[in-house]
């Protein structure tokens, strides 16, 4: 793989990103709605507030942090490779010597630094806001080691996941708003897996925060192998896959191992 | 075609030179005498390409010299596009074989194939919220170029562009687009440009530049690979044409294919009918046989009309005919295109 390759794939990804009025909208108003909504609920929890209420209520705030990097990422992974169709560049670009991992993992990146990027800064500023002007017992609950380390290592990962199963929905659907949608939805079940820390079905710790975040990495590895199988220039540029096509044929060659 | 005029560039050179398009470009539009390489710039046998029961392109087969203009002419839905994309490695081929550029068209050639190539499609494909320059900056890290900007910068100059470099390119004409697809196809230095269509929905004026812009890839010694229905455009650029539908109906240079497929003929108009044509032309040297006599004047067939249409004007001549003219008759490609593909069932799917 040349990292040039990719380098390049992320920069010029980066500046359409920049430059697309409807990405750039929906990176600016998500974050707000997902600072607002935890922030006030932590708040609003009095000092005398009991336990359970408290964790419930960290709980829920934890859940909606993690919500971020699995909703933003698909807006921008589900446009990757019909964004490049619809523009007619798909064609001009795989007939470089582009390698289709090294398409796909620029796409990846030029999404996972943004969406990263907006979730983890969400989640400082509610971190905080909530360490300066909340309780000091939720604020005990919200800065417990487990709960950060949950946060801090599920985001990357669930965002990746949220990313493979966005440029697979791209790469395989031709209208970018059901590859959106059918992309947040595919990203949903990782959250029921967040969700059992944060709402503590699974008591948090730091090892069980470590040992899930692997389970996701692990997850993430398979999703981009699967997603790099999926990727058939063949099939993009035809709309028939190279195995179709050479089933009927006198040969089984595959397109897709043109690289 | 054993001589072109061009750069000097063969085949086998290695592709990723970065000085290469440098000097190509400073010399472009200059007539620099070439040798051509010996290795064909492309070899094609047999391809054959099937999209379920539909069969796209069947058993294919022709060879490109190095530095050649190769015109691949054919209707819509004759398998050009196919072809172009089956040797730029998008697409399979079902069965044959190929050599694009000195590499076997195989699977695991595919990077290398197409670091070798340039293939510019119908559109031409660019990033409309991006300027021209952060096109072709990102087509230039693709191929791995050395010192992208002043590649970048020489490849806009080629196509007169370098006053365009910082413009979006959703703010240019599809002419100028055009020419900042071409300008990409250069970045690379390839051994072979593929156009695909490269004049569709052009304006005359932007169609005349980009004639220009290939017969300036010609004079720098690049294959050019050009499918087209254009028959003019190809008449006009290309050393040699293949007509396709589906499969390869005639490959060759366009007069020789006009002598395969049509009679020579010589055109005699005369002031007046001739009182006794068969006395005139019977045992004229070269003439075949004859036909007319009405306000067309006469269809003569003859073996070479350098021969002869002397001969027939001093047997014209010795019979006291008032000779008005004695022309060739001239075949155009589109003669011989419709002549193979016009009455092809196939051709109106």
């Amino acid at each position: 793989m040349s990292l040039g390759r990719i380098r390049a794939v992320v920069r010029k990804e980066t500046r359409e990103y920049r430059r697309n009025r409807f990405i750039i909208t929906t990176m600016a108003v998500l974050p707000l709605v997902f600072l607002v909504a935890p922030t006030v609920t932590l708040f609003r929890i009095p000092a005398s507030a009991t336990g359970a209420l408290v964790q419930h209520a960290v709980g829920a705030t934890s859940l909606l942090l993690l919500v971020v990097p699995v909703v933003i990422p698909p807006v921008i992974a589900a446009y990757s490779v019909i964004g490049e169709r619809d523009q007619g560049t798909l064609e001009p670009f795989l007939t470089t010597p582009v390698r289709r991992e090294e398409l796909l993992l620029g796409k990846a990146v030029a999404a996972f630094v943004p969406s990263v990027a907006v979730a983890y800064a969400i989640y400082a500023v509610v971190a905080v806001s909530v360490r300066l002007g909340a309780s000091h017992t939720v604020s005990a609950v919200v800065w417990h080691a487990p709960q950060v380390l949950t946060q801090v290592l599920f985001t990357p990962l669930l965002a990746v996941w949220s990313i493979w199963v966005g440029i697979a929905m791209s790469a395989r659907f031709g209208d970018v708003r059901v590859a959106q949608q059918l992309a947040t939805l595919a990203s949903l079940p990782a959250l029921g897996f967040a969700s059992l820390v944060s709402f503590r079905v699974i008591t948090p710790s730091v090892p069980l925060a470590v040992g899930l975040a692997l389970v996701l990495l692990v997850v993430d590895v398979v999703a981009w192998r699967v997603v790099s199988q999926l990727f058939d220039r063949e099939r993009l540029i035809t709309g028939t896959s190279a195995q179709v096509s050479a089933d009927t044929g006198r040969s089984s060659r595959s397109a897709a191992g043109h690289g | 075609m054993e001589e072109q005029s061009g750069k000097g560039r063969t085949a086998d050179a290695p592709a990723d030179d970065p000085e290469r398009a440098v000097e190509a470009a400073e010399t472009a539009g200059a007539s620099p005498v070439a040798t051509q390489s010996e290795r064909p710039a492309l070899v094609v046998e047999g391809l054959t390409k099937r999209f379920g029961e539909r069969v796209a392109v069947d058993d294919v087969s022709f060879t490109v010299a190095s530095g050649e203009v190769f015109g691949f002419l054919g209707p819509n839905g004759a398998g050009k596009t196919t072809t172009v994309r089956t040797l730029g490695t998008l697409i399979a081929p079902t069965s044959g074989s190929a050599t694009v550029a000195g590499i076997p068209l195989e699977p695991g050639n595919g990077v290398e194939i197409r670091q070798r190539i340039s293939v510019m499609t119908e559109t031409p494909g660019l990033y409309l919220r991006l300027t021209v320059a952060e096109n072709l900056e990102f087509f230039a890290g693709l191929y791995g170029v050395v010192q992208p900007q002043a590649r970048i910068a020489r490849a806009l100059e080629a196509v007169n562009l370098a006053a365009r470099a910082d413009d979006l390119c959703g703010s240019l004409s599809k002419g100028l687009r055009q020419r900042v697809g071409l300008a990409r196809a250069l970045l690379n230095d390839p051994a072979i440009v593929f156009l695909d269509e490269p004049t569709s929905g052009l304006d005359p004026v932007a169609t005349r530049e980009v004639h220009d812009l290939i017969d300036g890839l010609r004079g720098r010694g690049v294959t050019v690979f050009l499918t087209t229905h254009r028959l003019e455009e190809a008449e006009r650029l290309c050393d040699r044409v293949a007509i396709l539908n589906t499969s390869l109906r005639m490959i060759g240079r366009p007069d020789e294919l006009r002598d395969r497929l049509f009679t020579k003929t010589v055109l005699v108009r005369t002031a007046a009918p001739l009182g006794a044509p068969e006395e005139v032309f019977a045992g004229v040297r070269g003439v075949e046989s004859w036909l007319g006599g009405g306000p067309d004047g006469y269809v003569l067939t003859v073996s070479d009309p350098r021969i002869a249409a002397p001969e027939v004007t001093r047997a014209l001549v010795a019979a006291g005919a008032d000779v008005l003219s004695i022309a060739e008759a001239r075949h155009s490609l589109e003669d011989v295109y419709l002549e193979l593909i016009g009455d092809d069932v196939e051709a109106r799917r």
